[in-house]
């Protein structure tokens, strides 16, 4: 019987499938406006416009709604970098490379107190705290383009941006492919997915 | 007498300054105006360029100073930067109209059409007038409204100029282009020259664009309104409403329609030196779905790729060391 630690309160289970799902949205819409094809639409333009737009919204409150969640309760704590992060990164890397095969031990087993490897943490931060306000602002500006500083950036404001927007969006899809696969790292290939249901993770 | 005296010395100077303007335009443009001309016409300015106009009643015997009709007021100075800015008035009205006060003859008389120099001309055969006039016989405009719709409704022969082969600033011949459908469509009294019907409200009737200013600013009306045709730059044949475009695809894809409508003088069909598809579009706008760029699409296709192989060969492994691990 394998011990288990209650890691994921309701709100970060609900903020997290519901960032999830706005995420898949906007990728699958972002995509299908930026490779529009008469021939082949993947989704209808004005439709992936509109999905887009609601989806984008969505998706900003709820990283506003994270964000206030992360000061005012302890989960906060761990999308803070702590010293010795390189080192630690190096670590967790060669375990992913190596001694994963070997059967080694995790070098940094999941605790109530740090719930995620460097890596993780490294990448959630890198996410949450840079991709995600860059892609949301920068999505903003698309949607009310009247705001856009033209002073600045004159007639490519809105090219400026949008290319912000889609390399933002482009590696938001890297992330979750490489996210959902580290999720099958886990006592068994489920059980993380689980744990995002139930809120206990599962210890090895 | 005296009064007399001063208006014709106001006029001598306005007629030397309206020379001198028309000649500095006209040498910008590189078409001379033949001073003689810009004397001919300006027996006509003295009473159509102005608000207000005088003449002596021999009836009454006294001066008389009238209004003129708004409507039959010419800008001299937007003459002077106009296509026909060579033109005598005399060249298109009658001679008649030399008179004052002008006989109901002349009023009454058939004005030239356009064709009738534009027809057959080969200097400016670049334009391709035979199929313009095709074009738009094909056209709502000319189809329900028979020969009372003129060219001279959109294009006003005292002030027109073309605009899609010599404006730098796309955003300028935008402007200038759908000012003229905004001409009728948005003034009901001129509107109403052709039909009873209200005016539509054209923000109401594309309420379902999104975005709609940014895309009233920076593309023209006929984008969507007309059919494209490839013998001429300009496509006249206004298409009725319910055969508008209102696929968005059509102009957010690769093979975007503005680049056989709007940017069509502009289109080279080449990628520019940074990569991006349709770059003649770039110079004054961004088109999602029209634009794309060829390395960063390359970049992160090889990226995704590399990321899906390296991931996939991680997976292998892990069920590989795994299977063995329980064979052990």
């Amino acid at each position: 019987m394998s011990e288990k630690i209650y890691l994921y309160p309701v709100w970060v289970r609900f903020w997290h499938w519901s960032n999830a799902i706005l995420c898949l949205l906007l990728i699958f819409t972002g995509i299908s406006m930026q490779y529009s094809d008469p021939a082949y639409p993947m989704i209808r333009f004005d439709w992936a416009v509109y999905l887009h737009d609601i989806a984008g919204i969505l998706l900003a409150v709820s990283y506003l709604g994270f964000f206030i969640g992360n000061v005012l309760t302890p989960n906060g704590k761990h999308y803070i970098f702590r010293k010795g992060i390189v080192n630690n990164l190096i670590k967790q890397a060669k375990y992913y490379s190596f001694g994963i095969f070997k059967g080694e031990k995790p070098p940094f087993p999941i605790t109530e107190e740090s719930k995620f490897n460097p890596l993780q943490k490294f990448s959630y931060i890198v996410i949450m705290h840079l991709t995600i306000p860059l892609v949301a602002l920068s999505g903003l500006m698309l949607f009310f383009p009247e705001l856009m500083i033209f002073e600045i950036f004159g007639s490519k404001a809105l090219h400026i941006t949008d290319i912000i927007h889609v390399i933002m969006g482009f590696f938001i899809s890297v992330f979750l492919i490489v996210h959902i696969y580290f999720c099958t790292i886990g006592c068994t290939p489920t059980s993380n997915f689980k744990s995002m249901f139930t809120g206990f993770h599962e210890k090895h | 007498m005296k009064s007399r005296f001063v208006i014709y010395t106001l006029l001598l100077i306005f007629s030397v300054l309206f020379a001198t303007t028309a000649t500095v335009l006209a040498q910008e443009e590189s078409i001379a105006i033949d001073p003689a001309n810009i004397e001919q016409n300006q027996e006509c300015f003295k009473c159509h360029g102005y608000s207000t106009f005088s003449y002596f009643n021999s009836n009454t015997e006294r001066e008389v100073k009238q209004r003129m009709n708004p409507y039959f007021i010419i800008d001299s100075l937007e003459y002077y930067a106009s296509n026909h800015r060579t033109f005598l008035c005399g060249d298109c009205h009658s001679s008649e109209c030399g008179e004052f006060p002008h006989s109901g003859q002349a009023r009454m008389e058939p004005k030239f059409s356009c064709m009738d120099c534009h027809a057959g001309d080969d200097t400016h055969s670049q334009y391709n007038f035979e199929k313009i006039e095709e074009d738009f016989h094909k056209s709502v405009h000319s189809s329900k409204h028979l020969d009372d719709f003129t060219c001279s409704l959109c294009h006003n022969p005292h002030t027109y100029k073309i605009s899609a082969r010599t404006n730098e600033k796309v955003a300028d011949f935008i402007l200038y282009d759908n000012e003229i459908c905004l001409s009728c469509h948005a003034n009901l009294s001129k509107y109403q020259l052709l039909t009873t019907k209200d005016n539509p409200n054209v923000l109401e009737t594309h309420a379902w664009l999104p975005n709609q200013v940014l895309h009233f600013s920076k593309v023209r009306c006929i984008e969507c309104h007309t059919e494209i045709n490839n013998e001429i730059l300009v496509a006249h044949n206004v298409l009725p409403k319910e055969l508008a475009v209102k696929s968005c695809v059509e102009c957010h894809s690769k093979n975007s329609r503005l680049l056989a409508s709007l940017y069509k003088y502009q289109f080279t069909n080449k990628r520019s030196d940074l990569g991006f598809s349709n770059d003649a579009i770039l110079e004054e706008s961004y088109v999602i779905g029209a634009n794309r760029n060829y390395y960063l699409n390359a970049i992160s296709i090889i990226l995704f790729g590399l990321v899906v192989v390296v991931l996939l060969i991680h997976a292998s492994l892990r069920i590989i060391f795994n299977s063995k691990k329980r064979h052990e």
